[in-house]
């Protein structure tokens, strides 16, 4: 087996996976520079997840092909409104913001497994007839070598999701959105005295943080599991907030951590078919993610420092 | 009112009450627009966790390590530090029971002693990880805890594979002389899977009492909880308390894991995702208001209504779920502290 070829395993495998990862951690990224932390992110995909195949299994009837996409959006919809409860009660009730995000992920699994049997009268859902499939890109998957390794047999959601980091990094740090947002995550009552609405900054940046987490949650479940149950995520939010972490609170950084992540969750699974890879335990595959966190927050990697204020509820005259 | 609303220690007995109260209340009404019946939901609820000696000993046997989990997290608030992580203090410390039960032949009265130590000082050691990178780096422990939690999964995980699997996905059995399970407390409870490990539990929570309200050690512990800057100019060594608090906090999850390991399954499972009870003791240690005594009412709650979902699915046809999504908004009651003050503070002014 030839190194290309090998990377024409590796390198699909891991934009596969990482896709889920990139749209969540720039979710948390949005929120955590807004000042507010967010640990909910992996209920709030669960609830995308959620959303996104119940949409799915209801349309594909009628709209066929089109209906995970659609069911994408609805699942975008659905966990900014839910991720609306995290807002509520850290930013205007001024709750600990870690225990709401806990709270937040027991409710998603209680709430969607719940509704799940009410609605189905069984504990999972049947498997979409419709997934987000891998596809070659056309025109560029016909590049020689780097058509095979990165144009091939890898979902749209991918591209789309790398695409928006971009974008995310433009808003944050090229438009006066942008700046808002990380004042009021690096010095909430300098803003306030500039005349920004901090909390209404903050309630923007959750409810997007929701959104993110949504779609990040749907293009899971779409793409990778394909049916939904309580234990669809299993860890992907928590490995989304490593990334988010990892990437130093950064669009880009974080859509690169998520990229690696996504590639070690793959090796973890096609390291089997890998020469040299097959005799690594996966073990080591499968903790090097939280590892490498754990190293960048004590600054072996990197150090990475979060905003701030985040974790403080801004409380007017209070100094 | 406006008394008891100045008075901090009657307000944290209040909170947690209405919180649980609340979390009833808005569960009987999810209940209601799922088309259940509350009523017969809740019926069969406190029917599953009273109705029955089997009900009550299953109720006490699964609070054991709810209480645990609970006074782990409670501990470590009380030291201004949030330990998320006991869920994989509670994976190591369940592991280290089980390996310490199967590996070594010892006299009952040395064994079980020697495989709960063996539990809390594995969870202490996962503890104290954070622990010491708060202290040293300034790290944030949520943080390392969190990703502590999946190595502790996979790492388990995996030594079972390796070097303790008896197959179907389990570690070998325990060794009797190890076991906490009780053919007296099955008897009197009809058979239920209650074992010694609520002796234990019990002696903990004396044990964190006496640690916070009557050494020096727990004086301080709270001191720098309450203010860093203030221990430190009284000469307490801030980073010491740290380590310390989170050691202490990992080593009762610790002994959380040891419940299941010698008592309820006395073997352990080669998990694929958290047991839970970890992130559940977040919510005992919040409705507890963080005081051992509170902590062991609401473990017995919590495992209460774990233990009760199955009887009210099967004679309300309410899904087991509903018993997460009541304690997820006991936790957003209990945290938003803030609504209930500003709810009874409405009250109280209209009442005058």
């Amino acid at each position: 087996m030839s190194f290309l070829d090998i990377l024409a395993i590796i390198i699909p495998a891991a934009l596969y996976t990482a896709a889920p990862l990139i749209f969540t951690a720039l979710g948390g990224v949005f929120s955590e520079k807004s000042g507010v932390i967010n640990i909910g992110l992996e209920g709030l995909m669960l609830f995308g997840a959620f959303a996104g195949v119940l949409t799915t299994l209801a349309l594909q009837d009628v709209v066929g092909a089109a209906s995970p996409w659609i069911a994408i959006l609805v699942a975008a919809l659905a966990s900014a409104l839910f991720s609306l409860l995290h807002a509520v009660a850290s930013i205007t009730l001024r709750a600990d913001q870690t225990v709401s995000g806990v709270a937040i992920n027991l409710l998603a699994v209680g709430l969607t497994v719940f509704l799940i049997r009410s609605i189905y009268g069984k504990g999972q859902t049947d498997f979409v007839d419709f997934r987000l499939n891998k596809e070659d890109l056309p025109f560029l998957s016909d590049i020689p070598v780097i058509g095979d390794i990165f144009f091939s047999q890898v979902p749209y959601t991918s591209y789309i999701a790398i695409l928006v980091a971009i974008i995310a990094w433009y808003f944050i740090y090229k438009t006066p959105f942008g700046l808002r947002l990380r004042s009021v995550g690096e010095h909430p009552m300098a803003a306030d005295t500039m005349g920004i609405n901090v909390n209404r900054m903050r309630y923007i940046a959750v409810l997007l943080s929701g959104a993110f987490a949504g779609i990040g949650g749907s293009v899971y479940a779409l793409s990778i599991s394909g049916n939904f149950t309580g234990g669809t995520i299993s860890g992907q939010g928590f490995l989304a907030l490593a990334a988010m972490i990892f990437g130093k609170w950064h669009p880009i950084g974080a859509m690169g951590a998520a990229l690696f992540f996504g590639f070690a969750q793959s090796l973890s699974i096609t390291g089997a078919q890998i020469p040299f890879l097959k005799d690594i335990p996966s073990v080591f595959l499968l903790i090097a993610p939280y590892v490498l966190t754990i190293l960048a927050l004590t600054g072996f990697v990197g150090r990475a420092e979060a905003p701030k204020a985040s974790g403080i509820p801004y409380v007017k005259g209070k100094r | 009112m406006q008394k008891l609303l100045k008075n901090d220690r009657l307000f944290n007995i209040v909170v947690p009450v209405f919180s649980a109260l609340l979390g009833m209340l808005v569960g009987g009404i999810i209940m209601l627009l799922g088309g259940y019946n509350p009523i017969t939901g809740f019926g069969a609820l406190i029917d599953g966790m009273f109705g029955s000696p089997k009900g009550i000993g299953e109720m006490i046997r699964a609070a054991s390590p709810l209480i645990l989990a609970g006074l782990a997290v409670g501990f470590a608030f009380k030291t201004g530090l949030f330990n998320i992580g006991v869920e994989g203090q509670l994976l190591v410390g369940w592991l280290a029971s089980v390996w310490v039960g199967y590996a070594l032949d010892l006299p009952t009265v040395i064994h079980v002693p020697l495989a709960i130590l063996a539990a809390a000082l594995a969870g202490g050691i996962w503890g104290m990880i954070p622990g010491f990178l708060k202290a040293r780096f300034k790290v944030h422990e949520v943080i390392v805890t969190i990703m502590l939690n999946y190595v502790a999964l996979y790492v388990t995980a995996d030594i079972i594979k390796r070097y303790l699997y008896a197959g179907n996905e389990k570690s070998y059995k325990i060794n009797e002389s190890a076991s906490l399970s009780s053919e007296f407390l099955a008897s009197i409870t009809n058979g239920s899977r209650l074992h010694w490990g609520i002796a234990v539990t019990i002696i903990v929570a004396f044990i964190m009492w006496f640690i916070l309200d009557k050494t020096t050690t727990g004086y301080e512990l709270k001191a720098v909880g309450f203010n860093q800057h203030a221990s430190m100019y009284a000469g307490m060594n801030v980073s010491k308390n740290i380590v310390l608090s989170m050691s202490i906090s990992g080593a009762f999850a610790g002994v959380a894991g040891a419940m299941e390991g010698l008592g309820t399954f006395q073997n352990m499972t080669v998990l694929s995702a958290f047991t839970g009870t970890g992130f559940d003791g977040i919510a005992v240690a919040l409705l507890g208001a963080n005081n051992p005594f509170g902590i062991v009412i609401a473990g017995l709650l919590f495992g209460g209504l774990n233990t009760a979902a199955p009887q009210m699915n099967f004679n309300a046809n309410v899904p087991q779920e509903l018993v997460e999504i009541i304690i997820a908004l006991i936790i957003f009651f209990v945290a938003s502290g803030y609504l209930i003050r500003l709810i009874l503070m409405r009250f109280s002014k209209e009442g005058k």
